[in-house]
């Protein structure tokens, strides 16, 4: 079956991880491809953030294997980079440095080609456009997040990192904030993207949508 | 299983059992034949008379100090290049081996130093070089069991062994440079006369035995790390049933 | 909201990724001054400590006067090793290096030249001021300066391995010191042995060139073990 070359496809075989003596996930077996996404759901310490790190190359799985775009998934792989988008609990942002700063810093390990009006745009469209210039520091978690969504939202479609591995997303996020974030994926995938999310929330994305219920092991 | 690929820590285990006994043997005769030729049967030294016999435990366990960390380098190397796991239980085994070598032959050296030399210390370049490889066991040590993740644990010090056995040799000829520069403090044994042959076989022979020794120790350590980090695995539960 | 973006490859250039990387780390040692002032401040202390302890005849002063400004330059540096990495491992930032489009090694070099600028330099240029205390005179001085810009980077290199490696670890910067002390000793002797050369009239190009040297070796070959222990400490 052939796909497009810039289709997005992952494919996961037979995964395991133990952490310690304990066994996470063993035999895990999904796929995924453009346009959609996948749930991972279950309750605490069950396993998907360690999931999403294995999908990331953060993390080396002790059995089993990932497949993204054709090539296997090692820890920090360059294709991994080119393509994988993770953002987990942390927000990976500078207390000392402004909300635009903290933008054009993640935006800049990725690409230099995105220029300040876009960074501001998209700054108003998660409406953090007035606190642009306020210290990270001084933001509530929720703006934190949306900090994030921003740069989800330079981030959408094919083009630029096309397979999105997000750790709770809407955590801290307010309504509007996890309508916003909706509408984001939502963009995301009808533009050709794809996406893993860790959520205990009904998210209502409106593409093709699988979950995996991941379940507590003795 | 690709987990079992390059080591097999349940297939080591068994064997590793079965040869600790044998090392231990020859590493004990061994030394009893050392000891006896170098304490009883070597003639006395016409310059330092008897004192000097503690060079058949110290040149060895020198030696001993440097051939483990070297060894280490090359697990180190498995362990980051293969991701073998039996590499890394090498490894840690072995670490506290090489310590304690390195302990004897700068302990040995001191006792030897005071008669001889009239001081228990100098900064000589082998002594200061020695005292610094304690320095980068002790670290790795210190890492190791620092760290709680034991995968993570593996390849920290691989990674740290690795970059301490490149610098092993900087630091070796950057100790003697800074000793020769510093005239005051050198101070070099004179080997009056030639060793005699028996003197060179009672070391040789009591290098052997550390070998043997270091092999044996390492081995039950290595078992009992193993079943430290597989207590999970069905393999080990069922030697745990055979033996209750 | 902007247009879809342009596929990136072309524009992450290696050089792009070490200024990247650099600018990022400068601006936020800027924005904390008080870190920048506290390890040069710990630095004059430790020196002036000396003189106090071990009295105040200038001509034994004089004589132990490089071995004490390299010590304790050695100290300064090892106290802001965690900053490299700590804060970055701390609040997710490090992940998000690991994973973008420039190679971690690239990122790695342009941290430790940032790590360089602010505290390499800075102890560089202090370091005269402390050896007027002891007595030191021009070219000394300026022997003590070349020795300290040229080995400060192999101390911040060697140690972005020694932080990298503890990172999240319980205990984790006097650990961080057993690590990296035994690899500083190189760079102690030839810095130091510099100084002494030049006090007591012997060339000193042997020493500066071997801490030259170390330099060029270190900045071929730490980038790469610095990510690698980055790498291990995320997985």
């Amino acid at each position: 079956m052939a796909l497009a070359a810039d289709a997005v496809t992952l494919e996961v075989k037979g995964l395991g991880l133990a952490r310690g003596s304990r066994c996470l996930f063993a035999d895990l077996d999904f796929s995924l491809v453009s346009g959609h996404a996948l749930i991972l759901r279950g309750p605490n310490g069950v396993g998907k953030t360690s999931l999403l790190r294995v999908l990331a190359g953060l993390t080396i799985a002790d059995s089993g294997s990932v497949v993204l775009q054709a090539a296997r998934v090692r820890a920090f792989a360059p294709h991994v980079r080119d393509n994988v988008l993770y953002i987990g609990h942390a927000n990976a942002l500078k207390d000392d440095l402004t909300v635009q700063e903290n933008l054009a810093d993640q935006l800049a390990l990725d690409t230099n080609d995105v220029t300040l009006a876009d960074q501001l745009g998209a700054l108003d469209a998660v409406h953090l456009g007035d606190r642009r210039d306020m210290l990270a520091r001084r933001l509530s978690q929720g703006q934190k997040r949306r900090v994030g969504l921003a740069r989800l939202r330079l981030n959408c479609g094919l083009a630029h990192k096309s397979m999105w591995l997000l750790d709770e997303p809407t955590n801290a996020l307010d309504e509007q904030g996890s309508a916003l974030f909706v509408e984001t994926v939502n963009r995301h995938l009808s533009m050709g993207g794809a996406a893993v999310i860790a959520s205990h929330l009904p998210l209502g994305l409106s593409g093709p949508v699988a979950e995996l219920q991941m379940q507590e092991r003795a | 299983m690709s987990l079992f690929k390059y080591s097999a820590p349940s297939s080591f285990y068994p064997l590793a059992g079965k040869l600790v006994p044998w090392f231990g043997t020859l590493a004990f005769v061994a030394a009893v034949i050392g000891l006896y030729l170098g304490l009883f049967v070597a003639p006395e030294d016409f310059q330092q008379g008897e004192v000097y016999r503690i060079i058949f435990i110290h040149v060895p366990t020198a030696w001993m100090a440097m051939f483990i960390y070297l060894l280490m380098a090359g697990y180190a190397v498995l362990t980051l290049v293969y991701q073998t796991r039996l590499s890394a239980m090498m490894m840690e085994a072995l670490a506290p081996t090489g310590a304690m070598f390195t302990a004897i032959a700068l302990w040995t050296g001191a006792l030897w130093g005071k008669p001889t030399w009239g001081t228990y210390w100098a900064w000589d370049a082998r002594m200061t070089s020695t005292l610094i490889l304690l320095f980068l066991y002790v670290g790795y040590i210190a890492l190791v069991n620092a760290i709680e993740d034991k995968k993570r644990a593996d390849k920290a010090g691989a990674l740290l062994v690795l970059v301490g056995s490149v610098n092993v040799p900087i630091i070796y000829f950057s100790v003697k440079w800074w000793n020769t520069l510093h005239q005051g403090a050198s101070v070099s044994i004179t080997q009056g006369n030639k060793m005699a042959a028996i003197m060179l076989a009672a070391m040789a022979i009591m290098a052997f035995a550390c070998w043997m020794y270091s092999i044996a120790v390492a081995f039950c350590r290595v078992r009992a790390i193993i079943l430290e980090r597989e207590g999970q695995s069905q393999w080990v539960k069922s030697i745990k049933e055979a033996v209750s | 909201m902007s247009a879809v973006l342009p596929r990136a490859n072309e524009l992450t250039t290696p050089e792009r990724g070490v200024w990247v990387a650099m600018r990022r780390d400068l601006r936020l040692a800027v924005r904390s001054k008080g870190e920048l002032a506290q390890a040069l401040a710990f630095f004059v202390i430790v020196v002036s400590l000396f003189p106090l302890a071990i009295g105040p005849e200038s001509a034994l002063l004089k004589r132990v006067a490089p071995g004490v400004v390299w010590v304790c330059a050695l100290l300064a540096v090892m106290l802001t090793l965690p900053r490299i990495f700590q804060s970055d491992y701390l609040d997710g930032t490090l992940e998000q290096l690991a994973l973008s489009r420039y190679p971690l090694p690239v990122l790695c070099a342009g941290k430790m030249i940032a790590h360089w600028l602010t505290t390499g330099v800075p102890l560089a240029i202090t370091a005269p001021l402390l050896g007027l205390q002891f007595g030191l005179e021009g070219r000394e001085l300026m022997v003590i300066v070349a020795g300290l810009i040229l080995g400060t980077p192999i101390l911040t290199m060697l140690g972005a391995i020694g932080a990298a490696l503890v990172l999240g670890v319980r205990g984790g910067s006097i650990l961080m010191a057993l690590l990296v002390l035994p690899l500083y000793i190189p760079v102690l002797i030839f810095g130091a042995g510099a100084a002494e050369a030049s006090m007591v009239g012997v060339d000193v190009t042997a020493n500066l060139s071997l801490l030259a040297a170390m330099l060029l070796i270190g900045m071929v070959v730490t980038p790469f073990a610095a990510a690698a222990a980055v790498k291990i400490s995320l997985d």
